[in-house]
């Protein structure tokens, strides 16, 4: 019956070769391989959670009462937006556990990238031929990062309010186009009643068909390219070792689906997200004027938070027209960090001179100089993180937040700093034991006996780790 | 390692998770064992799915070459033959002239909507609903404030009386000792120790809402700004870099406080132009 199927389909379509050929393909096994695919699968979690999420919620700035089953909100003037994402999490059955799991799965999609980013950094897998999926990747880094925020800050309550606020007078301090671009952007200015529905159809529509284009381009040339492979015996530049993709790698890979998706239930249901009920409405009759304290980003926003409270006051004139203040920490840095970013894979072809093709990775000890570079970008990263959270760290260990910024001040030099010596030594003097063995490989020792003959005998010690290694596979 | 038993036991915990799932649905849901049991069903199937792999194909690695990815000469040469017969089109220069022009106008004919995103800037980033005469009233309503109406160390967030909706005009009244004021206030726009400020962050515009009556500071809770009150809500701290403007105060006929007039600055966050 099966058969038959497959022969309709073939008189008409052909391709029975290429399908042969797709499903012998050999995936090489390591756990870090995983990390693309966590990102992947969580993709798939919000198309899913995002597709319900659609059904109820009014992307609006009609101003509404609130007459649900929150008590503490009831009478409170509020938009149609936050009142639907209300409606969601308490009268939808349901609808809370997938708005969580939603907002869980934005935050695992970004976790998930920026890690297997530093793999793909820290192993050097994005040199030739594969310069092009390193900008494909960090461009899908920077659209889900966009798409992230936008994706908060559509409830209305009085936190993203906040964000939306902050982004405003970022987009606002670009010198001569900002005031032209915030008004765009927002429909006026803020809080325009345009944001809302049109940041809707950015994040429902326009970003996640980028990100899927995107996603399908990289997938594509991963399959095209081949997948990268540590080295280990039997492993060279030319050949690929690892399971079949039908049936072993597709059994993995589907497991490992069901297990991201078990995950982010598990957080969706059981681990609070964004409690909306709790910060209240932003746009209602008291609120415009008000904000939480202690109000932070989503964790990939942080590090801009953190920037923007660690720069100084300072806010240079020239010729009467000043640069403002947010423009150097919240646009001019990040967009110097992601230039950098996007050109790495060829100012490093450029400053090594290898221009190589490489299908085998490097371990991080194998390129110190690059391993410190990630370190001190990591630490960086963590210093602004940090910062971006001065006030609630200050409020937990009982020291003034004006004294925790002062001390990120230094540290965002010094860490990295750090980091980097630190790090390139280490892998320097890693990279500088002597070699040995790898584990797994078979070893022998060749005996001359007592009557003038040789004689091979295996050793114990290779002969357990061979069947003992071989475990740095899938999970 | 996940036995056959494992796996089959996986299996089976998921089916009546899923099941599970359902019933609590049709009693009228509740998320937390929506999330655990959909977490289990979903689990269950991944749990089962990899140790079942795993009893089938262990680690076994099997070894294929990779496929040599640039084309050879000759196709490469065909490749930029057949795209080079494009030319024949280019032989016409004036039509592909004309071709260029067309499609640039369309370009630039496409990028006018653009404009109809949002309105000008023009003037509104530089002024504020306050007028001259402009009563201060609370966002609730209520009588406008009078100069004895705030006890000392008091502070109150008001708006234009009938403009209550413009959130570029909030402003904090703040009531001190006017024998502290420092040089940076203007004094003669301080009524009976009340002292207003716009309540417009100059950093990124948040609301500056915190007030520290000892040290007499005004703090952003988005980014630490802090701001002293005394002396014309200089920035003590934090990344803002310009003092809250001041709005000039007075008291009409009826003995009412109200403005002199709007900010003498653009309030809020800086833009390229604003000393313009």
């Amino acid at each position: 019956m099966f058969l038959r199927l497959l022969r309709w389909f073939d008189d008409r379509v052909g391709g029975a070769r290429f399908g042969r050929q797709a499903l012998d393909r050999i995936f090489p096994d390591h756990w870090s391989f995983m990390l693309g695919e966590v990102a992947l699968y969580c993709f798939i979690s919000l198309v899913a959670t995002g597709t319900y999420l659609t059904f109820f919620f009014e992307p609006s700035v009609r101003e509404v009462t609130y007459d649900g089953s929150y008590a503490p909100l009831q009478g409170v003037e509020m938009s149609a937006a936050y009142r639907s994402a209300l409606d969601i999490s308490f009268e939808h059955r349901a609808g809370l556990v997938m708005r969580q799991m939603h907002h869980w799965s934005a935050l695992v999609f970004l976790a998930s990238m920026t890690v297997h980013l530093g793999r793909v950094f820290f192993t050097g897998a994005y040199r030739r031929p594969r310069e092009l999926n390193w900008l494909i990747g960090v461009t899908l880094l920077v659209s889900s990062i966009a798409n992230g925020f936008l994706g908060y800050s559509l409830l209305d309550d009085l936190l993203s309010g906040t964000g939306l606020r902050v982004a405003y007078a970022i987009t606002l301090s670009i010198p001569l186009l900002g005031p032209d671009l915030a008004f765009g952007l927002f429909g006026g200015e803020f809080p325009a009643e345009s944001i809302i529905p049109r940041f809707y159809t950015l994040h429902v529509l326009i970003l996640p068909a980028v990100i899927a284009v995107l996603l399908g381009a990289h997938l594509a040339l991963v399959w095209r390219q081949k997948h990268t492979q540590f080295p280990g015996p039997g492993r060279t530049e030319d050949n690929i070792v690892g399971s079949r993709l039908w049936p072993a790698y597709a059994a993995k890979s589907a497991g490992l689906f069901f297990i991201v998706l078990a995950v982010l239930a598990g957080l969706g249901g059981l681990a609070q997200i964004n409690p909306i009920w709790v910060y209240g409405p932003f746009r209602s009759g008291l609120a415009v004027t008000a904000v939480s304290s202690a109000s932070q980003p989503d964790w990939y926003m942080g590090w801009l938070d953190g920037a923007l409270r660690l720069w100084p006051g300072w806010e240079p004139t020239v010729g009467g027209y000043s640069v403002p203040n947010p423009f150097l920490p919240a646009v001019v840095l990040p967009g110097l960090f992601f230039t950098l970013l996007y050109l790495w894979p060829f100012l490093e072809a450029r400053f090594t001179r290898d221009r190589r093709p490489h299908n085998l990775l490097d371990r991080a000890r194998d390129a110190p100089t690059r391993a410190g570079i990630g370190a001190a970008v990591v630490a960086v990263y963590g210093v602004l993180f940090l910062a971006g959270s001065n006030d609630v760290t200050a409020g937990a260990l009982n020291i003034a937040p004006e004294r925790l910024t002062t001390l990120y001040r230094v540290l965002v030099f010094v860490a990295p700093a750090v980091a980097f010596g630190l790090t390139r030594r280490i892998c320097r003097e890693l990279g500088r034991r002597p070699v040995r063995p790898v584990a797994g490989m078979p070893t022998h020792t060749i005996v001359r006996t007592a009557t003038g003959g040789y004689e091979t005998v295996p050793d114990p010690e290779s002969a357990s780790a061979a069947s003992s290694s071989s475990s740095g596979g899938e999970l | 390692m996940i036995s056959y038993r494992g796996v089959g036991v996986a299996f089976a915990l998921s089916g009546l998770a899923g099941l599970g799932l359902a019933v609590v649905y049709i009693l009228g849901g509740q998320p937390q064992w929506e999330g655990a049991l959909l977490m289990v069903a979903l689990g269950g199937i991944g749990v089962g799915l990899i140790g079942w792999a795993k009893q089938l194909y262990g680690d076994s690695e099997e070894t294929d070459q990779r496929p040599v990815l640039p084309s050879a000469v000759e196709p490469r040469v065909a490749f930029a033959t057949s795209l080079e017969r494009s030319e024949e089109f280019s032989r016409r220069r004036g039509l592909t002239g004309l071709l260029a022009f067309a499609a640039g106008s369309l370009a630039v004919a496409a990028l006018f909507p653009l404009r109809s995103l949002g309105p000008t800037p023009g003037g509104t980033l530089r002024r504020t609903s306050w007028r001259r005469g402009s009563r201060l009233v609370t966002e609730g309503g209520g009588e406008p404030l009078r100069p004895d109406s705030l006890g000392r160390g008091g502070i109150v967030t008001v708006f234009p009386e009938g403009v209550e909706a413009d959130e570029d005009a909030a402003t904090v009244v703040i009531n001190v000792d006017p024998a502290q004021l420092g040089e940076g206030t203007n004094a003669e726009w301080v009524i009976d120790g009340n002292i207003a400020y716009s309540k417009i962050c100059t950093h990124v515009g948040c609301p500056v809402g915190l007030y520290r009556e000892p040290e007499h500071s005004l703090l952003c809770p988005c980014h630490q700004s802090t701001f002293d009150v005394l002396d014309g809500a200089r920035v003590v701290f934090g990344p803002a870099p310009r003092p809250l403007p001041q709005l000039p105060l007075g008291v009409d006929d009826e003995g009412f406080l109200i403005a002199l007039g709007d900010y003498p600055q653009p309030v809020g966050p800086s833009f390229w132009n604003r000393g313009r």
